[in-house]
Order: C-alpha cells, then sequence, then structure tokens
C-alpha cells in the first residue's frame, strides 16, 4: 500500500473571501465575485468584456510593500494563501528538506511581462527593471512560496492551463508517495485580469459578454449560459504523510486518497466531445484512491459556464460513474469564484475539502433554466452530507487536453 | 543642480522604497552590501531609479566602484557637474 496522504493545512485568496473562512461563508450564502473592472483600460482599449471576478482583498492589504514590490501578482496571491494555509496546518517544527512546493499557475507573470515591454518602448532597455525575469517566470509563486518557508526538498510548477491547479495535488502526492517529502505545500495562482488575456479569451469566444449583469455571467449547466468569467486568485493545501500528521497531533481535514493525470491529444483548445480523457482520468483517480464509483457522493465539477464545455463533463462523469451519477450531488464553484484559470483547481479542492469536512455541499449560483442535456443533480444551495465514510471528486481540465482529477476521502 | 545633502535625501528616499529601510539609516559611510545588506537586484534598480532621479548616467561598469552611500552621492554629484 502507498502511504496514506492526508490534508491539514487550507489558504484561499479569491474573488469570494480573502481567506479560507470568508470564502467558505460567502460560498454558502451564494455570493458571486463578479462585477465591473474599475480601471481605465477598460475603455480605453474598448475591451468586448468589461468584467472580472477580483480578489476580494488586494494583496497589497496583507503584504508589506517592499515584499509586494518584488512579486508579480500571482506570486502575491500565492504567498498569501500559502501562508495562511501553514498557519492552519499548526506546523512549527519541521525538516525543512522534508517539505516540497507544488505550485502551479496557468500563464504566470503576465502582468510583469507586459508591463515591461511597455516601459522597454516608452523609457528604453535601461528601465527596464532587474527584477523583471525572476518575477515574470511560471515558478514564480512555487520559489517564492519555498522562499518564504524554507522549503528545501524541491519546488515544482505544474503548468496545464486551467488544470495546473489540480495538477499541483497529483504532483504532491506523488512527492509523499515516493518518500521524497513528508509535507508539501500544493496550490495554484492566477493574476491575468489584464486587458491583453481579457482581449485574447475573448477573441476565442470563451468568454461570458454579459456586460449588464456580471454576477449572473458565470453559470454553468444554465440554458443561457454564454462563456466563462475571468477570476484570480489563489488556493493552497498542506498536505502530509498521515503518519507525519498523527505524530504531531494535527487537524485532518480529509484524506488525499487518489489522483490522476491523462491527456486527450484531440485538440489544442475544443474538448473531445466524448470526454474520453475525462474518463479515463475519472476512472484512473478512482482506481489510485481504491475507491468505487458507488463510493462518491459528491463532485465539484470544472463547469465553467462555457456552451461546448459543461457537457462534456457530465458524459465523462456517467461513463465513469454509471447510473450511480444520479446519486451525486454536483457544486459548480466556478458560478460564484469566476474561473481562476491554474489556480481554479487548488480552490475548488479546498471546496471539496470543506464540503467533507463541514458536511456540507457548497452551491452553484444562477442555475435557473438547467440544460435538459445536463441532467445532474446539481446542488443550488447548501446541503448536507450525511455522516460516515464519503468519497468526493474534483475535477479540471485545460486548453491543451489537460484532464486531472483528485479523489477526496473525509476523515 | 543638487547639493551632496540633497542628493543623500534622494538616495534615502530611493533605497527606502526599494528595500524599506529607514532613510536615515542610509549615511555616507554605510556599505550598500555590508551594513544595508542590498543585494545585486536592488542595487541596480536603486542604480536605475538614481539616474531617473538626478538626470546622470552611472554606467554598469562603474557601479561596482559605488561600495559606500558616499560613493554613490559624490559619483552622482562629479556627474551632475
Amino acid at each position: 500500500m502507498p502511504r496514506k496522504v492526508v490534508i491539514t493545512g487550507l489558504g484561499a485568496t479569491t474573488p469570494i473571501g480573502g481567506d479560507v473562512p470568508t470564502m467558505w461563508a460567502n460560498s454558502l450564502k451564494g455570493v458571486s465575485g463578479a462585477r465591473a473592472i474599475e480601471a481605465d483600460w477598460v475603455e480605453k482599449y474598448e475591451l468586448p468584456v468589461t468584467f472580472a471576478a477580483q480578489i476580494a482583498t488586494p494583496a497589497s492589504e496583507v503584504l508589506s510593500r517592499v515584499e509586494a514590490k518584488r512579486m508579480d501578482p500571482s506570486t502575491q496571491f500565492a504567498v498569501v494563501a500559502s501562508r495562511e494555509a501553514w498557519r492552519d496546518s499548526g506546523i512549527e517544527d519541521i525538516d525543512r528538506d522534508r517539505l516540497a512546493v507544488a505550485f502551479a499557475t496557468g500563464i504566470g507573470g503576465v502582468w510583469t511581462l507586459l508591463d515591461a515591454w511597455d516601459t522597454l518602448r516608452e523609457k528604453g532597455p535601461r528601465r527596464v527593471l532587474p527584477m523583471t525575469v525572476p518575477m515574470l517566470m511560471p515558478n514564480g509563486p512555487a520559489a517564492a512560496v519555498s522562499l518564504d518557508l524554507g522549503a528545501r526538498a524541491g519546488a515544482h510548477t505544474p503548468v496545464s492551463a486551467c488544470a495546473s491547479g489540480t495538477e499541483a495535488l497529483h504532483q504532491g502526492l506523488e512527492l509523499i508517495r515516493s518518500g521524497k517529502a513528508d509535507v508539501v505545500m500544493c496550490g495554484g495562482a492566477e493574476a491575468a485580469i489584464h486587458p491583453m488575456p481579457i482581449a485574447a479569451f475573448a477573441s476565442m469566444q470563451a468568454l461570458s459578454r454579459r456586460n449588464d449583469e456580471p454576477e449572473l455571467a458565470s453559470r454553468p449547466y444554465d440554458t443561457g449560459r454564454d462563456g466563462f468569467v475571468m477570476g484570480e486568485g489563489a488556493g493552497a493545501l498542506v498536505i502530509e504523510a498521515e503518519e507525519h500528521a498523527l505524530a504531531r497531533g494535527a487537524r485532518i481535514y480529509a484524506e488525499l486518497a487518489g489522483t490522476s493525470v491523462t491527456a486527450d491529444a484531440y485538440h489544442i483548445t475544443a474538448p473531445d466531445p466524448e470526454g474520453l480523457g475525462a474518463t479515463r482520468a475519472l476512472k484512473a483517480a478512482l482506481f489510485d484512491a481504491r475507491a468505487q464509483a458507488e463510493d462518491v457522493v459528491h463532485v465539484n465539477a470544472h463547469a465553467t459556464s462555457t456552451p461546448v464545455g459543461d457537457k462534456p463533463e457530465y458524459t465523462a462523469l456517467k461513463a465513469a460513474l454509471g447510473h450511480h451519477l444520479d446519486q451525486v450531488a454536483v457544486s459548480a464553484t466556478k458560478s460564484q469564484t469566476g474561473h481562476l484559470l491554474g489556480a481554479s483547481g487548488a480552490v475548488e479542492a479546498i471546496m471539496t475539502v470543506l464540503a467533507l469536512h463541514e458536511r456540507t455541499m457548497p452551491v452553484t449560483i444562477n442555475l435557473d433554466d438547467q440544460d435538459p442535456e445536463i441532467p445532474l443533480d446539481v446542488v443550488t444551495a447548501p446541503r448536507e452530507l450525511p455522516a460516515g465514510d464519503l468519497v468526493a471528486l474534483s475535477n479540471s481540465f485545460g486548453f491543451g487536453g489537460h484532464n486531472a482529477v483528485i479523489v477526496l476521502r473525509s476523515s | 543642480m543638487a547639493s551632496n545633502e540633497e542628493i543623500l535625501a534622494g538616495l534615502a528616499e530611493i533605497v527606502n522604497e526599494e528595500t524599506g529601510l529607514a532613510p536615515e539609516s542610509v549615511e555616507m559611510d554605510k556599505s550598500f552590501t555590508d551594513d544595508l545588506d542590498i543585494d545585486s537586484i536592488s542595487m541596480m534598480t536603486i542604480v536605475v531609479n538614481a539616474e531617473e532621479k538626478f538626470g546622470v548616467r552611472i554606467p554598469d561598469e562603474e557601479v561596482k566602484n559605488l561600495k559606500t552611500v558616499g560613493d554613490a552621492v559624490n559619483f552622482i554629484s562629479g556627474a551632475q557637474a
């Protein structure tokens, strides 16, 4: 049997809360994090999409000015979330050679990159600051978290677009099972609410254009869904070998029982309409967790609210769970947070962990008219979970055909 | 033309902005590396900001000679002359 791995610390900064307790409370209240972007660049560039789900608590309110100056916003979010998760874990003394980091991002330091390009064109090469490279590199969040915690068992950056955050948990689990680390700070961070990525995602018709009603724009499974809503922030989870957690008397939220990552090899952006890659990921993750389809009670779905994306996930769930899918309740967190891209998997893993730990499933908002082709049992008001051993899944899929699934077991 | 006192005050402001060090700790005889713990990346940022603030050019090969705050003040003063 592989080493058992448990989750002992949670941290987040998201559009519906600057920390985990606030995010969770707002989720149960059905809060939306989407609103109009108050920046002059929206009008300046005549962006076709004028809203997003920006983080609720600016990182500048949490980090010192000098700390923040040396970090891209994506790294700032990662450090804010990982510090909360670390405090929450209660770990005080630990061999830092046995502590690793697996912190993902989808895009990396896009603000830094484009600011530096503007500086180069307007003021010349001399004004391009020497911190530019460490701030724009996609491993920036993982490196900063490693430095902050003194984590020396490796700092990794899975990059698989919107599957990145979930893939970080996959990587973390492997690090502990293989004996390379006892504790891993896993997570994902994204800060891409910048006019260029908005223009680019809008150009590929991926974003909702519901500019007059931002809070209603992210509506997974609804017949009126017209695209995803850009979100930003970070989620962080301390995962730990069970024997290590038990030895220090840690509070255990849930077991990270299994993970899987597959690739569609079908199309660079379009999901496989039959969801074959996602089905394989679901089945492999359950197998990895030594779990049966019948054990699953809850799924935190990827469900981005795009017309073409939500249905193949249903098809894959149906193929992997069969008739038992009728007994499974599904939540779509992106209806509230928007799509945090490379951070979404980490934030949704936290929501799934809390669903098991609090025995309450979080909600899906804006589901007024459910797509008849997606007949899932969607949780639209907080719903209790029964006592006993429960299994829950969280899915993430990314451009490039990346599929990542984690299996959590209550403890 | 700025006096040495004005250059020192301006430099202290730049150092504070970059590192968070109190401006009054930036004194003429302080070593950037040994006393103020300023690394090479922060030093280059300070140099570039000083160039803009004082309208001078500090060549890269000159930066390694600026060991103390006083060295920098004197160089900027001379470059302005």
